[in-house]
């Protein structure tokens, strides 16, 4: 009896000690991603792009880092779309999960905050999605996939003068989301420098907003040549609807996050005709991106969304650091630190979503494509605009 | 001119949704003393009842015509919200009562049910947002430059028939005067020979069917559904019943047309963060200068 005894417990102590050994060939990565709340389309194309590329790597075997294969583990953690758990998500993966890097949050709501906390902890952190300043500035542990809101508002601007024709524009965006507000800023201090006309309406609501009639009442009496809605895929649905009921009939233009399927489900008609500036088109796409597209399409049944294309440039971006970090360090903290350094090094990149340039905040310097709703649904082409 | 007058409509449009759910708020009140938190959940249930109701409806299985779908709708989903009503005050409110709990206990339990009809319905049909179905083919008139759209003149007149209706049903009928009893005593009604559940039980099937009807009107007037859309608007509501005098039907139709008021008043001179902070400050003040509401009486016993 005491034999088998001393004998289990010669098992669990060899299991034990083998443990550490088996996660050691492994590179744990945490995924900040809203998988419920206000935006949970997002949350699920960033998990297909992820659980894509996961396939990939590891059904090759592997990542090969220094000459030896190390297998992928990808966490995905909820962050509701809200601030406050993007915070809660993040330091559940640093401090239970113990990862080596980020991938998320998406949103800049959450981006930022969250780009705070892994930061603070010397966690490196690519956020996809995240266009505000914010999320990187002054954050050396922090990087991101997506062009910025500086880029963008000018993009919008000079489109809408061009495509319109517009002297006057108005802005309705949502206050206590950062994406939204630092997008509004941006074209709002572009098309001033235009010199065109002013920006004759400026008007704010709350995330959980349902009616917009005030605002848009006040927004249709400036007689605006068209209307910048900076505002998530959700509410860009109730917004134009109701300013067509309220007798508005000029166009609408709005930032890369009204770019999901669900936009078109939800607002229907009366969004068609619409122009919004994204990462990228689907349609028109050729070379890694189509492959990439086609690949989506198969496995999950749906287009693939800017944020999925750019959790998958995301997901690249963080395996090139990982391989200029050159080697797998044991200990969580040093293999982040190579992790960083890996990042930092990184001079250009050629994703799925266009080529890109890093400059000294951890930026991308990348092009902006214009995407037009289609009459039957579809986001189409229109034009793409690089930065000067 | 036209600009306050656009304002003012849409400020009874939107009242007319708070006045519609604080109405229920105020019944259940009114006949229990007991706040029902789950209001604002049984209005969002109302609102997916509506969705599946009418996407049932036009789908092929029936195939009706939007407008014939429409009429089929509003009874339907009036009857089924009441059913959902129904059932959360026999199994959750009734029992309590049966054992004599005391009242802070039930309120928490409302509270617990407005939460479990969010979750559930979280689990069931996922975080994603439904559209939906247009029922109403919208019509938009332009009357000396005001806008006005069919469904916004059906909301503020389906509110102020509703309004009419519960005050006549409270006012001037047996079952009105029954609720009013017990609400004066619920001690000495069943020796009244009053049935004292049936009476409860009309009391939920009113206030919750017309808390479908406000789903139904407010899916169809913002055609974006989501799980916690019952939450807040739920919870301004009661406040604009609390601020009309909590019981009182003609308090709660004031308090909420009130609120609809001061929030798109402020919007439309202040930037939208100051739209709560103002809209409930100037509530605070008239319950500050009249405690029991606009309408309320005093009353010894309160939560």
């Amino acid at each position: 009896m005491k034999k088998v005894l001393s004998l289990l417990v010669a098992c669990c102590l060899a299991l034990v000690m083998t443990l550490p050994a088996v996660a050691a060939d492994t590179i744990k990565i945490g995924f900040n991603i809203p998988m419920t709340g206000d935006i949970p389309e997002v949350g699920e194309g960033s998990k297909n792009a992820a659980e894509m590329y996961l396939a990939d790597i590891n059904g090759a075997g592997g990542l090969e880092v220094g000459g030896k294969k190390y297998m992928l583990e990808f966490i995905y953690m909820d962050n509701e779309s809200k601030a406050e758990s993007a915070v809660t998500a993040a330091l559940k993966l640093i401090e239970q999960e113990e990862v080596v890097a980020i991938i998320g949050p998406n949103s800049s709501k959450q981006a930022v905050p969250g780009g705070g906390t892994a930061n603070d902890n010397r966690v490196p952190m690519i956020s996809p999605w995240s266009t505000n300043p914010n999320t990187t500035l002054d954050r050396p542990w922090v990087f991101r996939a997506a062009f910025l809101d500086p880029f963008q508002g000018p993009v919008a601007a000079n489109f809408a003068a061009k495509k319109y024709n517009a002297k006057t524009a108005a802005v309705l965006f949502d206050v206590s989301n950062d994406y939204s507000v630092g997008l509004a800023e941006a074209f709002k201090a572009a098309w001033e420098a235009k010199g065109l006309g002013p920006v004759v309406a400026y008007e704010s609501h709350g995330t959980k907003d349902q009616d917009f009639s005030a605002q848009l009442t006040t927004i249709i009496k400036a007689k605006p040549d068209f209307i910048f809605v900076p505002d998530n895929y959700n509410q860009v649905a109730l917004i134009i609807p109701q300013a067509r009921d309220l007798g508005y009939k000029g166009p609408f233009m709005g930032g890369d996050a009204w770019g999901t399927p669900d936009l078109v489900k939800l607002c229907g008609e009366e969004c068609y005709g619409q122009f919004f500036s994204t990462h990228y088109a689907a349609a028109g796409a050729t070379g890694a991106t189509k492959i990439f597209i086609d690949r989506y399409k198969a496995a999950h049944g749906s287009e693939p969304a800017d944020y999925a294309a750019l959790t998958w440039d995301s997901i690249g971006l963080l395996i090139e650091g990982i391989k200029n970090a050159g080697k797998v360090e044991k200990n969580p903290r040093k293999m982040r630190k190579a992790i960083r350094d890996g990042l930092a090094a990184i001079k250009s990149f050629d994703g799925i979503t266009g080529s890109s340039k890093f400059d000294e905040q951890g930026d991308p310097i990348k092009c902006a494509v214009v995407v037009k709703v289609a009459n039957d649904g579809s986001f189409q082409f229109e034009e793409s605009v690089c930065p000067e | 001119m036209d600009f306050i007058f656009q304002n003012v409509l849409n400020a009874l449009q939107w009242g007319s949704f708070y006045a519609l759910i604080a109405l229920g708020y105020t019944l259940v009140y009114g006949v229990l003393r007991l706040i029902n938190f789950a209001h604002g959940d049984i209005f969002m249930v109302g609102a997916y009842i509506s969705f599946f109701v009418a996407g049932f409806l036009l789908g092929p299985l029936a195939g009706l015509s939007p407008l014939v779908a429409f009429l089929v709708t509003v009874p339907l989903t009036m009857m089924l919200t009441a059913c959902v009503g129904v059932t959360l005050e026999r199994i959750a409110y009734r029992p309590l009562r049966r054992k004599g709990a005391h009242r802070l206990y039930v309120v928490i339990t409302a509270l617990m049910c407005g939460l479990i009809l969010e979750y559930s319905n979280l689990a069931v049909l996922g975080a994603s947002r439904l559209k939906f179905p247009e029922l109403v083919e919208k019509q938009i008139w332009n009357i000396g430059g005001i806008a006005l759209t069919n469904l916004k003149v059906m909301v503020i007149v389906t509110a102020v028939l509703v309004f009419l209706f519960l005050q006549w049903v409270v006012t001037r009928t047996r079952v009105g005067m029954a609720m009013r009893a017990i609400s004066y005593d619920k001690f000495a009604i069943p020796l009244m020979g009053i049935p004292m559940d049936n009476i409860i039980v009309i009391t939920f099937v009113l206030g919750s069917g017309f808390a479908g009807l406000a789903g139904l009107l407010f899916a169809m007037s913002y055609p974006v559904l989501e799980p916690f859309m019952g939450m807040l608007i739920g919870w301004k509501a009661f406040i604009a019943a609390v601020v009309g005098g909590i019981g009182d039907i003609k308090g709660a139709f004031v308090g909420g047309f009130l609120l609809g008021a001061i929030e798109v008043a402020v919007v439309t001179v202040f930037p939208s963060t100051y739209r709560d902070l103002f809209a409930f400050t100037i509530l605070l003040l008239i319950l500050w200068m009249k405690p029991t509401g606009l309408f309320g009486i005093p009353q010894s016993t309160k939560i």
